[in-house]
Order: structure tokens, then C-alpha cells, then sequence
């Protein structure tokens, strides 16, 4: 349904709709258990901490997929890219930052 | 699945094949996007910082005293709904349903006042009881964290209520529907960056 848009019939519109649903959907189921297993502790710390990130970050796909529509189709390539590419930026930016500091309070221990 | 950004702007240039002059609306869309990278990156910063500080508390409050995650649910709720609602008004204005799309962006910019406000009663609640940025380190961090993205999404809502003026007025002309593709990117954008700190800040805080 790549240029599905640019028509404005009834069918393409419940598309889009239900494209929205499914990512609400989702939004909410992933926003539930994280909430959840820490509220309730139902889990040990590693296991909540586990939840809480793989969530997060399945989270952040399901925006990106389904609120953002980002996809590998030749049109919206450029936007996966750059946004991948300020991925790596961050990974680094955060990660690094804190690795350094980290490593720096365990020396001054 | 087709992409937003594209969609939106294919039905620019579909409209826009009456005057080949001025169909810019595709590096309008693709500039935004390359700006809302660039505040990922500001964002990244602040989170680092957040990670470097949180255990400095100063012998004051640490996360697990001041967190409260029902009231956080609700905020989270306000906005992800606000996401979806969003999404409808964009649709909406996309099939030039003038109407519709108005009471969607309404249904949007309450849910974004009702988050904001929450936001501020929290901030209010903490430096009432002397846990104000200039306690520890970790509260400035925190207080910087989540008051950027307050302010950000504070910046939505101005340009959220200027679009409803904008539509009511002009109708949706493709110069709108742009507009609102650039906010409808912005309103996503801030939604992810509340993940993060929902989860980083307040999850991992009381863990």
C-alpha cells in the first residue's frame, strides 16, 4: 500500500486507521508489563531490569514502525538512515559516557 | 507499509502538480526529520548525563523516595493515547476532512495539557518539599531530563494550538497538511523520547 495515501478512498482510510490501532495496540501491551513487573515485583531484580529494557526498546520499534512508518522502501530509505545512523551516534554518545565514567568511580574507590 | 513521511508528502505533490514551482514540501519533511535527529542527539546527552549522576543524591531523596509510578502511568497513558489521537487527526486531514481533523487535534492538545500539567504538579510537589534542582546532583539531572522534554512538548502544544487556528481559518490547504506532517513527526518523536524516560528515569529509578 506504498502510495496507498494519495488516493483518498474508504479503504485506504480504515488501512491507515487500523495501522495506527495496531501500533496503539501494541504501544499499550508494551507499556503494561513494564509497569506491571516493577509495581507488582513479580520478578527478581535481573529479571524486572531484563523486562524493563527489552520492552522499552521493542517499544521504540513499534514507533518507529507504526507512528513514524519508517521502512526500508526505496522512498523512505533515507529517513531509516539517517535516523540509524544517529542511533550509532547515541549508542555512542551515552554508552561511552558512561563506561568512561563508570570505570573512573571504580578507580577512585 | 508505507511511510509517513513519504505518504505525506506524496499527497503534497499529488496537489501540488498544478504549480511545479513550489513543491518543496519533500525537503520540507526531510529537513524536519534530519532536525528531530539532531535533538535525538541533544536528548542522548542529557540521558547521559541523567546516568552519570542519578546515584549522586547528596544524602538527600534518591529515586525510590520521590516516584510515584501510578501517577507516571497516568501521564504515560495521556501521552501515548495522545499519539494515537494524532495519527487520526492526520488521516483525517489527509482525506480533507476538515471537521474531524480539528476535534482530533482538540482530543490531542488536551491530552498533551493534561500530561504537562501533571508534569508541573510534580515539579511543584518535589521543590515544595525542598527536593528542587539545587538539592543533589541527581535532581538537577532529573529536573533537566524531564523538564527538556516537558518543554518540548510544551513547544508542540503552542504549535498544536497555531495549527488549529491555521486549519479553522485557511482550511487544509497543502501548505497545513506540511505543517501538520512536521508536528505529527515532532508528537511521535517526543512519544519515543518519553519511552526512554519513563523507562530509564522512572522504572529503572524505583527498581
Amino acid at each position: 500500500m506504498s502510495n496507498a495515501y494519495a488516493s483518498h478512498g474508504e479503504g485506504d482510510f480504515s488501512a491507515s486507521v487500523k495501522s495506527y490501532l495496531v501500533g496503539f495496540v501494541l504501544s499499550v501491551v508494551l507499556t503494561g508489563i513494564p509497569f506491571w513487573s516493577v509495581m507488582t515485583h513479580q520478578f527478581d531484580h535481573m529479571t524486572t531490569l531484563w523486562v524493563v529494557v527489552i520492552t522499552a526498546l521493542v517499544q521504540i520499534v513499534v514507533h518507529l514502525k507504526y507512528f513514524l512508518h519508517l521502512d526500508f522502501s526505496k522512498e523512505g530509505r533515507i529517513n531509516t538512515f539517517s535516523f540509524l545512523f544517529t542511533a550509532l551516534i547515541i549508542v555512542m554518545v551515552v554508552g561511552l559516557s558512561v563506561w568512561i565514567i563508570y570505570a573512573a568511580n571504580e578507580l577512585m574507590m | 507499509m508505507s511511510i509517513a513521511i513519504q505518504a505525506d508528502l506524496h499527497v503534497a505533490h499529488a496537489a501540488d502538480h498544478h504549480d511545479d514551482h513550489h513543491d518543496t514540501s519533500g525537503n520540507t519533511l526531510f529537513g524536519f526529520w534530519i532536525y528531530l535527529m539532531t535533538d535525538c542527539i541533544l536528548f542522548a546527552s542529557v540521558f547521559a548525563t541523567y546516568a552519570v549522576l542519578f546515584m549522586n543524591t547528596d544524602g538527600g531523596v534518591s529515586g525510590k523516595d520521590i516516584f510515584e509510578l501510578d501517577f507516571v502511568l497516568i501521564e504515560t497513558a495521556a501521552l501515548l493515547v495522545s499519539s494515537i489521537t494524532y495519527g487520526f487527526a492526520m488521516i483525517c486531514a489527509r482525506h480533507q476532512k476538515k471537521a474531524a481533523t480539528l476535534g482530533w487535534l482538540l482530543i490531542t492538545f488536551a491530552l498533551g495539557c493534561v500530561f504537562i500539567a501533571m508534569e508541573v504538579y510534580e515539579f511543584h510537589h518535589l521543590i515544595e518539599h525542598g527536593n528542587g534542582p539545587d538539592r543533589s546532583a541527581f535532581l538537577s539531572a532529573f529536573f533537566a531530563l524531564v523538564g527538556m522534554h516537558g518543554l518540548h512538548v510544551t513547544a508542540g502544544l503552542i504549535w498544536m494550538l497555531i495549527m488549529m487556528v491555521e486549519v479553522l481559518k485557511t482550511g487544509l490547504t497543502n501548505r497545513s497538511i506540511t505543517r501538520l506532517s512536521c508536528l505529527s513527526l515532532f508528537w511521535h518523536f517526543l512519544d519515543i523520547v518519553w519511552v526512554c524516560v519513563f523507562t530509564v528515569v522512572y522504572l529503572l529509578g524505583v527498581l
